[in-house]
């Protein structure tokens, strides 16, 4: 980074000598000025600034106090409602993100098909996806799930369908996916006597798994960061007995509702390690079942 | 005739799957023409009785404020963050696919690393951060960050788009004399329309539903947005308040249909396609 900061933005009209770089590497900064600013400024200070936040009791309106591992040690051993906030967000992400890409797939199979229609049925299925972080959804559920919304386990079932029911956005990427396996393929597996089975599992799984995995990532990512319905659906409480206390929405009661900012950040910083770790470990697994053609033989 | 029967048979399975689908948004609209006590009471699709004041009753104050304002701000919002993310996230995607500068794969891998950063990690010192500047309670918390580039997701798609155009075209117009903003803005823009309406529309729809970021930043009557204005009516109990949380609940996704029913195939395309690139 340093390197882009000791160059300042310079006026396209005195370009600096042609250099290795290319013509006139300091346009490229010109075009860049708004995103440094904004890495600078909004990513990579506040990333900074939150992990010193984390070692100290910080309320907003009076100065950070340094207060070393307190939060951490706190949050890990003593606060009951954090570990509460991790199994709700584990079950929840454990539950949700299978169910939902399954459905996305079978239904993908379903509308992956040469026809007018198809065109029309993929924007139904997808239109969820665009209603379903709204308050306006999140009421209805409120409303529909009123039965539900009292008792613990259903609560946090109310949740997961509410999740499933976005399957369209993994559907169109998979349905885009499906529609770049050559027909030849098919073809030829059927001429070798296989059923439609087989194809599914020898040509079809393997030509779709770097779909699948990207799915499987953006998902489970997705899934950690579910915010709205939670508080909708339990009136920002993340009742009942703590069965819907999204971590999401832990944070924002302890950052925002509380002014707990240390220990908010504390908590920031422990879930970027947790979506860090998990994100490796899914790229980890996927050299094991995550085939692409450049290197399939 | 067999061959026939498969067909409508798809069909058949196909809208028996949309319909519980689709039932919570078909519900959503026609239940807002509901008494309070009905919509509690069922979950039919068709009214009882079809009533209008609900609607008539969004006429009247929430929160002190009258109820077209929270579509103001909302709109504010959503288009500023839409028109911020089309002039920030063209230019350096401009730079990332085609300029050439130093440590240009790192500060690339940096920003598509973003993509997965959640919002609500960084939104504490974000926070502290507008705070400071008092920019707490003003739209600039929620607009700015859009003019700084920090939606990488946008900055990726659009990259993607800029590399399918043939470099000729580039190469022609600096033989002739044009440097890189001539070409940038008489080129290259033009060319990417498609993916600048994409990012436009996703950026509008993502910011008129987002709800964590407004909630955090927007407190004064005034200034709420729609999903801040319907937050009011989640404590209440009165059934009497459901009619009207629904009118304005099934009004604040009109938007947001009008814009999928004219956009659907670039919205799902554009989707579809930054996901297979991944």
């Amino acid at each position: 980074m340093t390197t882009v900061l000791d160059r300042p933005p310079a006026k396209a009209a005195a370009p600096p000598p042609p250099k290795r770089y290319g013509e006139r590497p300091s346009i490229a900064y010109l075009f860049l000025t708004p995103w440094i600013a904004g890495a600078l400024l909004l990513t990579l200070g506040p990333m900074l600034w939150l992990l010193y936040l984390s070692f100290t009791e910080y309320d907003l309106f009076t100065a950070p106090r340094w207060v070393g591992l307190d939060n951490y040690v706190r949050m890990l051993t003593v606060d009951p409602h954090f570990w509460n906030a991790v199994w709700a967000t584990s079950k929840f992400v454990l539950i949700s993100v299978p169910v939902q890409l399954a459905a996305a797939l079978g239904v993908a199979l379903l509308i992956h098909r040469r026809s007018p229609a198809q065109g029309f049925y993929r924007s139904a299925f997808y239109a969820p996806s665009l209603l379903g972080a709204s308050v306006s959804v999140a009421l209805v559920w409120r409303v529909i799930f009123h039965d539900w919304i009292g008792h613990p386990d259903r609560a946090l079932l109310a949740l997961v369908l509410l999740a499933v029911w976005q399957f369209g956005a993994p559907m169109v990427i998979f349905l885009a996916g499906l529609q770049q396996i050559p027909q030849e393929y098919y073809d030829a597996a059927a001429v070798d006597g296989a059923g439609p089975w087989r194809a599914f599992l020898k040509i079809t799984v393997p030509m779709l798994s770097p779909v699948i995995f990207f799915n499987l990532v953006l998902d489970t990512i997705r899934a950690f960061q579910v915010f709205t319905g939670a508080y909708v659906v339990s009136n920002g409480t993340g009742g009942p007995s703590d069965s819907t206390l999204f971590y999401t929405l832990y944070l924002y009661e302890k950052g925002f509702v509380e002014f707990k900012m240390g220990y908010a950040s504390a908590m920031s910083w422990f879930l970027l390690v947790v979506i860090a770790a998990i994100t490796a470990l899914l790229f980890r697994t996927a050299r094991s079942w995550v085939f692409y053609s450049g290197d399939e033989s | 005739m067999t061959g026939r029967l498969r067909v409508t048979g798809w069909h058949a399975v196909v809208i028996l799957l949309l319909i519980p689908l689709l039932y919570p948004i078909a519900w959503l609209f026609l239940a807002s023409f509901k008494s309070g006590s009905e919509i509690v009471q069922s979950l039919a699709l068709l009214p009882r009785d079809f009533i209008l004041d609900n609607y008539v009753a969004l006429g009247d104050d929430l929160a002190g404020v009258q109820a077209w304002r929270f579509f103001v701000n909302s709109t504010i919002v959503a288009g500023g963050c839409a028109l911020a993310n089309i002039a920030s996230c063209s230019l350096a995607a401009y730079a990332f696919a085609r300029l050439r500068f130093r440590m240009r794969g790192v500060l690339f891998a940096f920003t598509l690393a973003t993509i997965m950063l959640p919002v609500h990690i960084i939104t504490i010192p974000q926070y502290s951060l507008f705070s400071k500047l008092g920019m707490v309670d003003t739209f600039w918390p929620l607009i700015l960050p859009k003019l700084l580039a920090t939606d990488a997701f946008f900055i990726f798609l659009m990259v993607q788009f800029m590399r399918t155009i043939p470099r000729e075209l580039d190469e022609a117009a600096r033989l002739d004399g044009c440097g890189s903003i001539r070409i940038f803005g008489s080129i290259v823009l033009p060319l990417v329309r498609p993916a600048l309406v994409t990012t436009a529309i996703f950026t509008f729809i993502w910011t008129w539903n987002d709800f964590f970021t407004q909630l955090i930043y927007l407190s004064s009557p005034e200034r709420l947005t729609l999903p801040l204005a319907l937050r009011l009516f989640i404590d209440t109990t009165d059934h009497n308040a459901f009619g009207p949380m629904l009118a304005l609940s099934a009004l604040a996704i009109v938007p947001i249909l009008l814009f999928f029913a004219a956009f659907q195939r670039l919205l799902v395309e554009g989707f579809a396609t930054s996901g297979l690139k991944g």
